[in-house]
């Protein structure tokens, strides 16, 4: 039997995903940011001053809500949920730069680069590096700049430099290219926040480690509070981070099923989708290997979601690894259907969740639906749905 | 033997510096993408690496970037790409062709198809920007079919690592002159001739250098310690105006004459 906590292998793969895909030239930051971690996850003084960071600044842990109304209504399974949108700055995403912000400053880098989709994880890198006094840049899509105008504007309140990125698609995995090769013009001084579990080994890795609080406390609660581990898991997939996050813990809990959302946009059928796992192919993207959405020539195709921080063409390889083992289960929930839970959560109780953690809820209440009253569904709110207030106001024909 | 190894022993024998042209594949316009090369011969090309146009090139500056979404925007692909280089080997059977590019379109095409695939229609090598070293295993596929693996040595490799690329490299050493992007202005002769010289003294490979080389000036100065200079964003910049494949030619032969020149005059003796 697989033990799923073994992973990645010292060569940053997870099975046959992952690796190290970069330019020569970031060879050596890599192979230096690896070594200092490794070094770090280990280091009883580091972890003491994290997990302080994490109480007292993001404001752990997060509580697990019981959505009593909402499951009633659906009248199958018990959907409860994490309450990442509880954490400052609104989603998970602290949990990791927090963490990259503290091997920043002890690998001595003084200037943080990141990219952004959503601009949630630019403002959890903004707001970590003003924390620590570091210059701050964040790379951002042109398009995503558009339709996040709020999220732009807070990074810019918090000190950082947000760079429109026009090249391809103006969107998140434009912004990692231009990212990278930030970080190849400036090696020296300069520390990459990746935001998600993409990227070359050791990222993958160590922003699921950062992130992999969730679960553990998650795993914790249930069995303190319930007495039992939820009967199956939900979390949105874009990048995977959040997913990760919560997955992690419980992935050799075999009696657990996981389910991973990624955005189906107008449908998959459609072509304007951002469903990797579901409908891409293994390929090479961003510097490890993982499912990927491209053409038959090999391009990497422009995707469609409804949620900024969905709209991308590649998947941690994690993920990957855990489709093609079967531990994990991935679909495809569509802007409708993301925008229709949306709803359904703020009516039923009180709670705006992000776009992207309503593809979760979405999902969540298409599988309370097929399961007894007596089963339990913890679903990852991984973020707080403030920043797509304008985004539904004109979805729905309403000005604001 | 290879077209490359030979022709860098023929250049060597003859005290010749090797000028390598960079340009993409279908850029600036499809039809002119094999007369271009002709024409890189013509104006005194020793290696011709041709780009393969890749949506997503993170190790590329703004002008090369563009130069892929012109060509990607006119559908070029990898199967038309190896038609050209087929069709440029109808006409020139010793010019050394290295294709450039990134993993993804030859993971989606097949790594032992590509390789077979490439290696009929005359491609001499592979440089692959996003599969170093560590990653090798994945292009066996190419060297299987006699293809050379072009690897790169940057600023920022340790010796260690460049120990082991020296051990492996086949064809010629990419020495990247900087910690950077295509195209970027961060050119410094001094250190470039440091490092270029060191890797000297570990392996008998040639050694081509390339980011930020852009004139005759800094490709002479590059020339006086290195095997072969590669000149790609400069050349690609000025081609992106041509609207005919003749105007291509013709800019590129303006463009490398005086380069091919400086280089002719520089000193051939290098230090062992």
């Amino acid at each position: 039997m697989i033990d799923f906590h073994a992973w990645p292998d010292a060569h940053g793969r997870f099975g046959r995903y992952g690796g190290s895909y970069v330019a020569e030239t970031l060879m050596a930051p890599l192979a230096e940011l690896t070594e200092a971690y490794l070094a770090l996850r280990r280091d009883r003084a580091f972890l003491a001053e994290l997990d302080h960071d994490l109480a007292h600044y993001v404001g752990r842990p997060s509580p697990i809500y019981h959505a009593e109304r909402l499951s009633k209504k659906i009248g199958g399974a018990q959907i409860l949920l994490k309450r990442e949108d509880l954490n400052h700055t609104g989603a998970h995403k602290i949990n990791n730069t927090v963490g990259q912000a503290l091997v920043a400053r002890r690998m001595g880098k003084t200037r943080i680069i990141a990219e952004t989709g959503a601009g949630q994880h630019g403002v959890a890198s903004a707001t970590v590096a003003a924390r620590l006094g570091l210059e701050c840049v964040v790379y951002m899509g042109a398009t995503d700049i558009a339709r996040q105008a709020i999220n732009v504007y807070r990074m810019k309140l918090l000190g950082a430099t947000v760079v429109p990125v026009t090249a391809g698609s103006k969107t998140l995995k434009d912004a990692l290219n231009e990212a990278l090769r930030d970080w190849v013009s400036n090696v020296g001084n300069t520390f990459y926040i990746i935001g998600t579990v993409a990227g070359p080994h050791p990222y993958p890795m160590m922003v699921r480690d950062f992130n992999a609080v969730v679960g553990r406390e998650a795993r914790a609660q249930m069995l303190a509070e319930y007495g039992r581990l939820p009967d199956a898991l939900v979390a949105c997939v874009g990048g995977g981070s959040n997913a990760i996050g919560l997955f992690h813990a419980f992935l050799n809990d075999r009696e657990v099923a996981i389910y991973g959302a990624e955005a189906a946009g107008e449908g998959i059928a459609s072509g304007h989708h951002a469903a990797s796992l579901a409908a891409g192919r293994p390929g090479v993207l961003h510097g490890n290997r993982t499912y990927v959405l491209c053409d038959d020539d090999g391009q990497i195709t422009e995707t469609h979601s409804i949620s900024a921080g969905l709209d991308y063409p590649g998947v941690g390889p994690e993920h990957a690894f855990l489709k093609d083992s079967g531990r994990a289960t991935y679909l495809g929930i569509t802007d409708d259907e993301a925008l229709a839970a949306f709803h359904e959560l703020a009516r039923s109780e009180g709670i705006l969740a992000a776009l992207e953690s309503s593809h979760a809820v979405a999902q969540a209440i298409k599988l309370a639906r097929e399961m007894a009253r007596d089963k339990m569904i913890l679903v990852n709110l991984s973020g707080r749905g403030d920043k797509d207030v304008h985004t539904i106001a004109a979805r729905e024909g309403i000005a604001l | 033997m290879n077209r490359i190894d030979q022709r860098f022993a023929e250049r060597k024998a003859a005290g010749r510096k090797g000028l390598i042209p960079f340009v993409t594949a279908g850029d600036p316009l499809l039809e002119a993408t094999v007369p271009l090369l002709h024409a890189l011969v013509a104006a005194g090309a020793d290696l011709i690496e041709l780009g393969m146009p890749f949506s997503d090139p993170m190790a590329d500056g703004p002008v090369i970037q563009q130069a892929n979404e012109r060509a990607l925007a006119r559908g070029v692909g990898l199967a038309q790409i190896l038609r050209w280089v087929a069709e440029f080997r109808g006409r020139d059977a010793h010019t050394p062709l290295v294709l450039m590019g990134y993993l993804n379109p030859l993971e989606i095409y097949g790594y032992e198809r590509f390789a077979r695939d490439a290696a009929a229609a005359g491609v001499d090598g592979v440089l692959l920007v996003d599969c170093p070293l560590e990653e090798a295993a994945t292009a066996a596929a190419l060297r299987m079919a006699g293809l050379r693996q072009i690897f790169l040595a940057a600023p920022t490799t340790a010796p260690a690592r460049l120990a082991l690329l020296c051990e492996r490299a086949e064809g010629f050493l990419y020495y990247v002159s900087f910690a950077g992007i295509t195209g970027a202005d961060r050119l410094s002769i001094d250190t470039v001739r440091e490092r270029v010289q060191a890797i000297r003294t570990r392996t008998a490979t040639p050694l081509a250098v390339g980011f930020g080389v852009r004139d005759a000036a800094s490709a002479a100065a590059i020339a006086a310690f290195a095997d072969a200079v590669v000149i790609g964003s400069a050349l690609v910049e000025r081609l992106a105006a041509a609207r005919t494949a003749t105007e291509a030619g013709e800019t590129a032969r303006q463009f490398l004459a005086p380069i091919r020149q400086a280089l002719d005059a520089a000193p051939a003796a290098h230090a062992a």
